[in-house]
């Protein structure tokens, strides 16, 4: 009777860390790699720079929102070490392809149909920018988009991190 | 009426079913992540057609009949669809 209350237990610990097991990234995680993740689009070199990857989609009002406000950081900041990369979620590729035609963005876009990163990154909301380090980590997360204080916020970040060196 | 209690063998065949469904559902209970659809799958959820008020005559004939019956009108929540991420 003790081996099968045994298996019980083990099944039940099993099934909590099947649950506990999808946790997000957060600041302080290492950033999933991009290059193995299948997604559709040419991805920038990141190795060494200060990298913010947003997680947007065609059918998100804030993320379209947010489109602006990176391109002038784009402008702001690439020379200085600053790479941007968008990642659609969306799951036509032609609702991914008319955004970027519309919007035009200056930093790179790619597109995650599969939903490969986006679910092992784990994002809490709609839009959500990581921002990671030199050294690959994450320093910083801003969930959703919230006008001026994330600009704000977000510009803060950059600079404290541009300034760090590995 | 005669109530006759479960034989020791038939307990030890129940016994483990009932612990492995009591473990199956408290493992639900200790899920950390309750929601079913993610926040990157609800391009439905947010389409225009999942608009409460997607069609001005029915928001029109629907706000008629609460004003008729309740005589309030307005006041019908905040705009946005249901992807939650406005």
């Amino acid at each position: 009777m003790s081996h099968q209350i045994k298996s019980c237990s083990l099944a039940l610990l099993v099934l909590w860390l099947a649950a506990v097991g999808r946790a997000e990234v957060k600041a302080g995680d290492a950033f999933p790699s991009l290059g193995t993740a299948g997604l559709s689009g040419a991805l920038p070199a990141t190795a060494g720079q200060v990298v913010i990857v947003d997680f947007w989609a065609s059918w998100c009002a804030p993320c379209k929102a947010s489109f602006p406000v990176f391109a002038k950081i784009h402008g702001d900041y690439s020379a200085r070490g600053l790479v941007i990369i968008g990642v659609s979620v969306d799951d036509k590729a032609p609702d991914y392809a008319g955004f970027v035609k519309k919007l035009h963005p200056p930093f790179a876009t790619v597109l995650d149909q599969n939903h490969t990163l986006v679910s092992q990154v784990a994002v809490p909301a709609m839009p959500t920018s990581y921002l990671v380090g030199r050294d690959g980590r994450v320093r910083f997360v801003h969930q959703g988009f919230h006008g001026d204080e994330t600009e704000r916020e977000l510009r803060k970040e950059i600079e404290a991190l541009l300034a760090e060196k590995i | 009426m005669k109530i006759t209690r479960p034989s020791l063998p038939r307990l030890r065949v129940f016994l483990p079913v009932l612990l492995a469904g009591l473990a199956a559902a408290l493992g639900g209970c200790a899920s950390f992540n309750p929601v079913r659809v993610q926040p990157w799958e609800r391009a439905t959820l947010a389409d225009y057609s999942m608009r409460p008020d997607r069609d001005p005559l029915a928001t029109a004939m629907a706000e008629h009949i609460y004003f008729s019956r309740e005589s309030a009108t307005g006041g019908r929540g905040v705009g946005g669809s249901g992807c939650g991420c406005n």
